[in-house]
């Protein structure tokens, strides 16, 4: 019986089928199947393969997106049992992620924040035109490892460097590490501002953090 | 096919359709239908505020508004059809009737290959300068977008800066792409009456013009909407350009993506109309599909040049000018990649009739200026252009005569015909034609003429001035801009 639930959990989660997804999470909580099971046996190994798979150029971004959005679904609905048993999933690292000030460009920034949070990162998204002193507040609030600070535009993107500057300012640096995304950034760019990484894609970004925190061989 | 025996502009050139009337219909209808019932969002007080004074729902807390069909119809009716981009040099003056295609420079990169120590290295004012400076002296080269970020000045006046630079290196109509604040278009626009000489100067032959971008899907920057209502009623001509791109801001399916874009770039055009009717605008598009694997913008794949196809047929639906987005190669360097590319999208978009093309000289996805890649893009320029004249079949190109001179089995070499009509082939400068022993000798011969042609031009090319005063003028209004980026606003954009 077991084993059915947890092979229906995995085959969700590769369909993307966040409805299914859910409903098997609700099973698991009506079966007496321990939340964290259901997860760690269940669910992350439909991501783990859907992850693999994308590796091997056999499955796109939207199945990525898809099989990470039917998973948050199913983990909102195992958190509130989880946290009465006091299990707590093993967390990669804590991200506060955002579009600068004055930008409202989001879907690159929002693409990240899931695929981090699917790869285990707890992310706290703070949403677009978010002022430095924002930033600086929600890491010491939510005890940041990383923040990741997105900008689309090139008369913008000045603000990244003003959110590592604030972080200095608040002596909070080096210790929460600074990375940078966004159309015009580079590289260059973030080794001019003093941010610690740079990636081209929300991939390169979960590979990015991960080696931040020193957890790069921790998994795939 | 034309049946004309003589050739006049517009006749023999090759024409291109990839939909139907019917499906130009459908996409239009699908397009005011979600206009109508899904919204777009305008985040600007002032476009809200126009909206609900001519029959739109706002939703103000979202900022999106829905408009009746008719409404957007009507609006579109005031478009002008045609209209010029003035230039200093008023021979540059270039017009937008359909039957000509403008090749820019693209924008707006933020890295420059240099071409004297051949680094790649983050753009400055100077290099929008010196791109300008170039491109001044390209015949193929029509007008100027800012092709590269001016990254060492300070974003409250970097993009009046750009356009000053552009001016002050070409005699060339200027079109910026990073002017997106109400203040800043105001400013901008007082310069460009400086230099046009006055208001109504600057109204019938704007040597200045503005493209904003729009936020796919359905979506509008407030600033942009401001700053593009500041143009109009200045009688600046303001473009808005849809990037929705298949599977990420826009559906996976062409069409799909074609109505997105659509409903973005004619609700932001029928805006305008309403706040100024009569206000020269035009439709502009650089929609291509997502890379599957990374989510990232890609161009330069079949679908776009589908879609730059389409997206002219919908302008002439519309009856406005068109702006397309072609060349921009995804290819790092200037290699097969980025020749695959640049030719097949600027045919695509030349063909179909675009009125601007856009644009030359920046590689991976417009973010690298190139002065090789520009240089090769003339070059494809060549090619297309030389493919628009068609083929002529008066008396004189069916060339009768000679044909009964020369007879079975001579030859068209010394015919005085031919040293009259060879002219009118087509010469490669950097296509290497040469005999593969010359070849292997020295295989980057072409690639290096390209970039010796830029560097001969950077270092010889004086492009005729400003005169002192009008120069001194730009620096104290952009001056008096950064002590009040207000001051130059209109009543109409303060209200």
């Amino acid at each position: 019986m077991g084993d059915e639930i947890f092979a229906a959990m995995r085959q969700s989660v590769i369909d993307g089928d966040a409805v299914a997804a859910a409903a098997l999470a609700e099973k698991a909580l009506a079966d007496g199947v321990p939340p964290l099971d259901a997860i760690e046996i269940g669910f992350v190994p439909g991501l783990s393969y859907v992850g693999e798979q994308f590796g091997l150029g056999e499955l796109f971004l939207p199945d990525m997106m898809l099989a990470a959005r039917a998973m948050q679904k199913a983990i909102a609905i195992l958190e509130p049992e989880m946290a009465r048993q006091s299990a707590t999933r093993k967390v990669v690292g804590r991200v506060v992620i955002g579009t600068v000030k004055g930008d409202i460009h989001e879907i690159g920034k929002n693409l990240v924040g899931m695929m981090l949070s699917t790869s285990g990162f707890e992310v706290h998204d703070l949403g677009v035109d978010v002022a430095p002193d924002r930033f600086v507040e929600a890491a010491r609030e939510h005890d940041a490892d990383i923040i990741g600070v997105s900008a689309l535009l090139t008369t913008t993107m000045a603000g990244q460097r003003t959110v590592v500057q604030a972080l200095e300012a608040a002596g909070m640096r080096p210790k929460v590490k600074v990375i940078v995304g966004g159309a015009p950034a580079s590289e260059s760019w973030a080794a001019e501002i003093g941010a610690d990484g740079y990636s081209e894609d929300a991939i390169g970004a979960v590979a990015l953090a991960r080696k931040l925190l020193g957890t790069d061989a921790a998994s795939a | 096919m034309s049946t004309a025996t003589t050739a006049t502009d517009g006749e023999a050139r090759p024409k291109l359709q990839v939909l139907s009337p019917a499906a130009i219909r459908r996409i239009h209808t699908a397009t005011l239908d979600v206009i109508e019932h899904v919204g777009v969002r305008f985040p600007s007080m002032r476009a809200q505020a126009i909206w609900a004074a001519n029959g739109a729902t706002v939703d103000p807390v979202s900022g999106i508004v829905r408009v009746p069909g008719h409404v957007i119809e009507a609006a579109l009716e005031t478009a002008p059809p045609a209209y010029v981009l003035g230039a200093r040099n008023p021979a540059q003056d270039l017009p937008l009737d359909g039957r000509h295609v403008h090749l820019a420079t693209d924008g707006c990169g933020i890295e420059v290959l240099d071409p004297w120590t051949l680094d790649v290295r983050r753009s400055t004012l100077q290099d929008v300068a010196d791109i300008a400076r170039v491109a001044d002296a390209l015949d193929a080269i029509a007008f100027h977008w800012v092709a590269v970020s001016a990254q060492d000045r300070p974003p409250a006046t970097r993009p009046l800066e750009e356009i000053a630079a552009v001016w002050r290196n070409s005699t060339k109509h200027a079109q910026s792409e990073s002017v997106v604040t109400a203040e800043d278009a105001a400013t901008v626009i007082e310069m460009a009456a400086a230099v046009n000489g006055g208001r109504d100067a600057l109204r019938a032959r704007p040597l200045f013009s503005m493209m904003q971008c729009t936020i796919s899907p359905l979506a509008h920057d407030g600033g942009s909407i401001d700053a593009g209502l500041v143009a109009a009623e200045a009688g600046v001509p303001v473009g808005y350009m849809t990037m929705a791109s298949c599977a990420f801001s826009g559906p996976a399916t062409i069409a799909g993506s074609l109505v997105v874009g659509n409903a973005e770039v004619i609700s932001a055009l029928a805006l305008m109309q309403l706040a100024y009717p009569g206000c020269p605008v035009y439709y502009a598009a650089a929609q291509t599909a997502m890379d599957l694997r990374s989510g990232a913008y890609t161009g330069g794949g079949p679908e776009d040049f589908l879609f730059g196809a389409a997206t002219n047929e919908l302008s002439d639906f519309y009856d406005v000018p068109l702006s397309m987005g072609a060349y921009a190669t995804g290819a790092k360097t200037p290699d097969w990649q980025a020749g695959l590319e640049n030719g097949l999208s600027a045919f695509m978009a030349s063909v179909a009739g675009s009125d601007m093309l856009l644009g030359a000289g920046l590689l991976h996805g417009s973010r690298i200026w190139s002065y090789e890649q520009m240089i090769l893009d003339t070059e494809i320029d060549g090619i297309v252009k030389a493919m628009l004249r068609g083929i002529p079949t008066d008396d004189v190109s069916l060339a009768l005569e000679a044909i009964a001179e020369v007879g079975p089995g001579g030859e068209y070499l010394t015919l005085p015909h031919t040293r009259t009509h060879m002219r009118g082939l087509w010469q490669a400068k950097y296509l290497d034609r040469r005999p593969y022993g010359q070849w292997a000798a020295d295989p980057e011969k072409p690639h290096r003429e390209a970039l010796e042609r830029a560097r001969t031009l950077l270092r010889d090319h004086r492009p005729e001035p400003l005169d002192p005063a009008l120069d001194a003028e730009l620096d104290r209004l952009i001056t008096a801009h950064a002590a009040d980026p207000a001051t130059f606003l209109s009543a109409d954009a303060r209200a």
